[in-house]
């Protein structure tokens, strides 16, 4: 318990650093940036406290704010993600998530991808409707949604698979 | 009185959820507000520290671009002073402890610069300890960066030209007509300039400058060229797209002006209060 504790702490550090100081850097083909920072979101042990978890989510979304003087969008959309995750785990691993601890890279692909992404595409669309902050630029909205949410799965699936250790 | 702490206790998580999401829309709109961001901002002790930690390493390896620029902007320079026949007045200038100008021109370094999101910001190393106050303008070699908005001890929080909430007073180089200089959002290297009258003779490639009728900015410095232009609706005014002479998504070094007279102007131009 104490370890996974440590790795959460260490899991949430290192990935606002990581997303503030070179992912929102990327900038491909001029606006696409990778949010990776929602892997903490992802990865928070499932069997946790719920209100601690949104409150977490809340400082970390925050922290990104801070640096990238956007107010509180980030923190906006990360705890609307953390609010949902419940339902998503649900409806991507059936009921069984609740009773056993299951890890997220031992579960089957199609599942993985489909929590990934619904958890990535509902966070990036809070996140830009935020930030344009008008009904006109729906389309606009809608648009980064969709090609950052793509970078970020992309990313994201690359770095589960890189960093899950005794894969089984 | 059960029941009531009943419900608090099983709906806790949306209320705590209810609770921080109205926090961040507030921050969110709070930020929407020019000028009034006092909770959430880059330039503080944390985030500055780590910038400018970071834009320590970045910087070296740009050095050779940034060379080139000095360079560049030194040649224009001396162009000009090898130019002036009157060499007395550049002695004296050149001797003189004391400032005299209108204007006055310090430097600092961007630590974190944004372009992609709709209101972006820069940040730089330069704060109060520095002389940098709020409403200074903000400027490169080639062209203007924005105006400053936030500072503390060590940093200063720039507001840049693409930003949403970002208006600048411009006008045309070859004749006097103005218009406000804003920004739609979407390409880093185009800023729009509206309400310009629609007798102002316009042709593409026409350099565009700042007007001078700010306290900001001093007339003159030029700003970018007109790539097209189209009438608004109401078919008087023109919407100009102006290329940018700046790269604002490259930018080492920059100027902080200081408009010594400001606060004499300011006073002139208050309303009367009997």
């Amino acid at each position: 318990m104490n370890s996974k504790l440590l790795s959460n702490i260490a899991r949430f550090i290192i990935l606002v650093f990581l997303q503030v100081l070179i992912l929102n850097n990327i900038n491909f083909l001029g606006y696409i940036n990778p949010y990776l920072y929602v892997l903490f979101l992802l990865l928070y042990p499932f069997a946790g406290n719920q209100s601690l978890f949104l409150f977490l989510s809340f400082l970390l979304g925050l922290s990104v704010d801070i640096f990238e003087d956007s107010g509180g969008i980030n923190a906006a959309a990360c705890l609307v993600a953390a609010f949902v995750r419940p339902n998503l785990l649900r409806f991507s691993f059936g009921i069984s998530y609740d009773h056993q601890n299951i890890r997220l890279a031992a579960t089957p692909f199609g599942s993985k991808l489909s929590y990934v992404f619904l958890m990535v595409l509902i966070h990036h669309f809070v996140l830009f409707s935020l930030e344009m902050f008008s009904f006109s630029h729906i389309l606009l909205v809608l648009k980064k949604t969709l090609f950052s949410s793509i970078f970020t799965v992309i990313v994201i699936l690359l770095s589960l698979t890189l960093f899950s250790k005794k894969y089984r | 009185m059960q029941q009531i702490f009943n419900f608090l206790i099983r709906n806790k998580n949306s209320i705590l959820f209810l609770i921080l999401f109205v926090v961040s829309v507030f921050l969110t709109i709070q930020n929407h507000a020019f000028h009034k961001s006092r909770f959430v901002s880059s330039a503080n002790f944390v985030t500055g520290g780590v910038y400018s930690w970071s834009s320590n390493i970045n910087t070296y390896l740009h050095l050779d671009e940034y060379n080139e620029r000095l360079l560049e902007e030194n040649n224009k320079l001396r162009n000009i002073i090898s130019n002036i026949n009157d060499s007395i007045s550049i002695e004296k200038q050149l001797d003189s402890t004391s400032f005299e100008g209108d204007y006055l021109f310090r430097t600092a370094r961007v630590i974190n610069n944004n372009f992609t999101k709709v209101d972006n910001y820069l940040t730089l190393n330069r704060g109060e300890k520095s002389g940098i106050e709020q409403e200074y303008g903000v400027i490169t070699s080639q062209g203007i960066v924005g105006i400053v908005d936030r500072v503390n001890d060590n940093y200063s929080r720039v507001i840049s030209i693409l930003n949403s909430r970002s208006r600048i007073n411009a006008q045309l180089n070859k004749s006097n007509h103005f218009g406000s200089l804003v920004w739609n959002g979407k390409d880093p290297n185009i800023v729009q300039l509206i309400d310009v009258p629609r007798q102002a003779p316009l042709q593409k490639g026409d350099t565009i400058i700042t007007g001078g009728r700010s306290l900001i900015f001093p007339k003159g410095l030029p700003i970018g060229s007109i790539q097209d232009f189209t009438l608004d609706q109401t078919q008087s005014y023109y919407t100009i797209n102006i290329k940018l002479f700046n790269d604002m998504t490259n930018i080492g070094y920059v100027y902080v002006i200081e408009n010594v007279n400001k606060e004499e102007v300011e006073k002139l131009q208050e309303p009367n209060e009997q």
